[in-house]
Formats: C-alpha cells, sequence, structure tokens
C-alpha cells in the first residue's frame, strides 16, 4: 500500500490535489466555526444549491470557466440571503428553502434541455458529489481553488477577534462602533467564494458537510473560541487528508470519502467530548 | 456640554412609527438612572437609541464628545444562542476592549492588562479560563459586566442586567454596580426589579403613563 501511495505522489497533479484539497478544507472549516456559531449553517447549504444552478446555466450557455457566472450568482444570494435572515421574522426560512429548491430544479431542467454533454447523468452526479477521481480535476482549477483559499485563510486570521466580536454578541459590538452590517456583508461574500471553490472539491451537496462537521466536532471538545478555531481546523486537514489518500488509494469519490471520514471523526469527537465532561 | 447625554422632546419607535414620547432628561457623570416602566413602553428601545443602535423617531439626543466611540459599555439582554457560545470568559471580557483595538488586528499588551484588572476588579479573573456557557447566571452577568467596563468606559447601559438572577446574586450585582458607580462611571438601566434598581439610583425616569424624570435622595 505504501508503495501504491509513492507511486500516485510521483504524479504532480496528485500532489497538487492534494495541497489544494487541504486548503479548501481549511478555509471551510474556519468559516464554518462562525457560521454554526450563528445558526446559519443552512445558509451554507442553500447557497451550494444556488450555485448548482448557477453552474447549470453557464453550462448552458457555454461558458468557458463555469465559475464566472455561480461566483458572482452565489455571492449576490448570499447577500440576499443575509439580509432577509435579519428583516422579517421568519421570512428568511421559507426564502432559503425557495431560492434553494428553485435553483437545483431550474439547473436540472436547463442540464436536460440543452444537454452541454452526450452523458447528462454524469455531469449531474459530478457537480453534486464532486469530481470522482481528483485526477481530472485542472490544474487551472487546483490553483485557482488554493490561491483563493489561501486569501481567505488570511483574511480570517487578521480578522480574528473581530469576529469573535460579531458573533458572540453583535448588539454589543455595534454599540462599540462596529459597523456590522458591513462586516456581515463582506463575510457573505467569504462564504460564497468558498462555497464555489469547495464544490468542485466535495461537490454542491457535500459542501455543508466539509463546512459544519468540523466546527461542530470541535464545541464537542473545546472550550474557548480560540480552541474552537485550532480544534475545527486541524480535524479539517486531517480528515480530508486522509479522505483524499483514502480516495486516491481505494478508487472511491473524492468528496464523499472525505465526508465519510468527517462523519467517523465527528462521533469520534463527540464520544472525547462526553468522557472530558 | 458637560452631561453625558442629554435629550430634549424625544420620541421613541420602531421604523417611522413612534410608540411613546419621552421626558426630557440629562445624565451627568456619575449618576445612575433607573428606566421604569410597563411592558412595551419603550425601556428597551430608549437604550437601545443611546447605545446607538437605533434612530430615535423624533428629538434630539445628544452625547458628550467622544462618548460614542466606545466610552460606552452596553450590557445587552442575553439571547438563547450566547449560553452555549463557547467561548473563554477572558475573549467575552477582551472584546470590552475592541474600540480601543480598532482597525489593529490583534490586542496590544495594554488592553490585555485592561482586561484582567477589570476580571478582578468583578471577582472573575478565577474563571478567566472557564467556559462561558458553564457559568451560572450571575458569574455570567459579572462577566458581562467587566467586559462592559474593560475599555474606556464613561457611561454603563444595562438592560434588566438582573433576570434569572437569585435574591443574593442580585444584591451581589448590585453592590458591584455601586461600586462602579462609585468610581464616577455613569448608568443608565433598565430593571424589573425595582427595590435593588431604586436603592442604588439617583435619578429615576419613568416612561409610559405617567413619564417624567426627577432625582431621588440615595439611601
Amino acid at each position: 500500500m505504501i508503495d501504491q501511495i509513492v507511486e500516485y505522489f510521483s504524479f504532480p497533479f496528485v500532489r497538487n490535489a492534494l495541497v489544494a484539497g487541504v486548503l479548501i478544507s481549511l478555509s471551510a472549516a474556519l468559516l464554518g466555526v462562525p457560521l454554526v456559531l450563528k445558526r446559519l449553517s443552512f445558509i451554507g447549504d442553500g447557497l451550494s444549491h444556488v450555485a448548482f444552478g448557477a453552474m447549470a446555466v453557464a453550462g448552458v450557455l457555454n461558458f468557458a470557466d463555469s465559475m464566472a457566472l455561480s461566483l458572482p450568482v452565489t455571492i449576490a444570494c448570499a447577500l440576499v440571503l443575509l439580509k432577509s435572515s435579519r428583516g422579517a421574522k421568519n421570512a428568511g426560512d421559507a426564502t432559503l428553502a425557495m431560492l434553494s429548491v428553485g435553483a437545483m430544479a431550474t439547473g436540472y431542467l436547463l442540464m436536460n434541455l440543452k444537454p452541454s454533454s452526450s452523458n447528462v447523468s454524469g455531469d449531474v452526479c459530478t457537480t453534486l458529489f464532486g469530481s470522482v477521481s481528483i485526477l481530472t480535476l485542472t490544474a487551472t482549477d487546483l490553483w485557482l481553488s488554493a490561491g483563493l483559499s489561501l486569501g481567505v485563510v488570511v483574511c480570517w486570521i487578521l480578522s480574528y477577534h473581530r469576529l469573535f466580536d460579531v458573533t458572540f454578541d453583535e448588539d454589543h459590538a455595534r454599540a462599540c462602533g462596529t459597523n456590522t452590517a458591513l462586516f456581515n456583508a463582506v463575510w457573505a461574500v467569504v462564504v460564497a467564494v468558498v462555497i464555489v471553490v469547495s464544490m468542485r472539491l466535495v461537490g454542491t451537496l457535500l459542501v455543508t458537510a466539509i463546512l459544519v462537521f468540523p466546527a461542530v466536532s470541535a464545541m464537542r471538545v473545546a472550550k474557548s473560541f480560540r480552541s474552537v478555531t485550532i480544534v475545527a481546523a486541524v480535524f479539517s486537514v486531517v480528515c480530508s487528508t486522509i479522505g483524499i489518500l483514502v480516495a486516491v488509494i481505494a478508487g472511491t469519490p473524492v468528496g464523499s470519502t472525505i465526508v465519510g471520514v468527517d462523519i467517523i471523526g465527528f462521533l469520534a469527537m463527540s464520544t472525547i467530548g462526553r468522557f472530558l465532561r | 456640554m458637560t452631561n453625558l447625554v442629554e435629550c430634549r422632546d424625544l420620541r421613541l419607535g420602531y421604523g417611522s412609527t413612534a410608540i411613546t414620547p419621552c421626558p426630557d432628561f440629562t445624565v451627568g457623570a456619575g449618576d445612575c438612572v433607573s428606566i421604569v416602566g410597563p411592558n412595551g413602553a419603550g425601556k428597551t428601545t430608549l437604550l437601545k437609541c443611546i447605545a446607538g443602535l437605533l434612530k430615535p423617531v423624533g428629538g434630539t439626543l445628544a452625547l458628550a464628545p467622544g462618548l460614542g466611540d466606545g466610552g460606552i459599555g452596553y450590557l445587552p439582554q442575553q439571547g438563547p444562542f450566547q449560553r452555549d457560545f463557547p467561548a473563554s470568559v477572558r475573549e467575552v471580557v477582551q472584546s470590552g476592549c475592541q474600540a480601543l483595538r480598532g482597525l489593529r488586528p490583534f490586542y496590544s499588551r495594554a488592553e490585555r492588562r485592561r482586561a484582567a484588572e477589570a476580571m478582578e476588579r468583578l471577582g472573575v479573573d478565577m474563571l478567566a479560563q472557564k467556559c462561558y456557557r458553564e457559568l451560572s447566571g450571575g458569574q455570567r452577568q459579572r462577566v458581562l459586566l467587566a467586559r462592559a467596563i474593560c475599555g474606556e468606559c464613561r457611561l454603563l447601559l444595562l438592560d434588566e442586567p438582573t433576570t434569572g438572577l437569585d435574591p443574593e446574586a442580585t444584591s451581589h450585582f448590585y453592590r458591584m454596580l455601586h461600586g462602579i458607580n462609585s468610581g464616577g462611571i455613569a448608568v443608565v438601566m433598565v430593571s424589573h426589579d425595582l427595590d435593588g434598581a431604586l436603592d442604588i439610583a439617583t435619578h429615576v425616569l419613568t416612561l409610559g403613563a405617567n413619564a417624567s424624570f426627577g432625582r431621588r435622595a440615595r439611601k
């Protein structure tokens, strides 16, 4: 098995895939912490569905790079959802449901009406659950994903304390003079970017998993914001590395393998958390 | 302007509809104002207006120069999700220095020392590493009070700070608050617990049908 791993890793694109995958998971885990704490996990889910629809439209319109359309559309929806979740009391929930189902249905409909390749169900499956093998990701995809993820991680570290202030007590942060509306809008954009980027790795249906699993698992054992952040980041990097390695060796789809490892990790953390209590 | 807050012809409400008029009042340095009145009279709304979270529907609300930039310590009503938020006491108290931190990404040594001093002052320094969600109600309020005073606070706004506390914790909280107030920090608070709140108040602001503002003799 070691020989097999060594052999696989003699190919540069396998190494690139691992680096990009780990960076994507890291940025998703960091963003997942405030998202889970603010009870907004489902916004991540909804946005990934929107991104699916946008990708389908981009495919039908023959965009060279589907990200050129899915990124701005997802960002716009993130801003709309953020606004509706704070305005009317329950409308945010319903808006989200309509938006995500509507986007998915439209996307699937368009893919069938005007198929861009002969294998529509294969295309749909890849978009939903990620590439069957990371080897099919192009080098440009990988470097773009890695670059964006690195940018997110740097932004996150620089605004770490402000994130805590706004997540823990938004009213207090506003009373202290923080422009929380602007801050929330900026982070909605960042969440949208991470979702679109990580879709390449795990697919639209599984994006929520790499956003939410690390944060929730970390909250089982860690007791401060800083330790939750660190545990979530380490958890995500470890699970994704194991997931990608297993996927390469066993030939399983990358996205669902990573999520499978996340589930096992979550159960392990829950057990540890029970003993710590 | 020698007063910290001056309100004239203030009308409070949400959106553009005024729900309640508010008597003219001023808050000077070292004052302790207790806001009383029935539910829906606009007590929390008034506090939010002073904190800058809401705009009054009409009238003028003037703050002393610089007060709006970190001079106000605000202790809002607690939302349910903060009770299971994984944050250490130190992190919560430190966030009171966020106005001082400004655009810098990290806290300076001086700001961390301020947080440590605030924790000591309120007797929560032993809890610094503890998780906020594992504290009792009384401990939590003391932590939030430490957060409110750890910046350059000149005016403290408290929204029902003793809700859910047992009588002993409540009287302890008011003693702490009285100590802070005697140190020169003005206090404006909304409280359902009239006895304790009126005990330490220098002024009483009544909203609702018999709206009034007046000084009261401290016991």
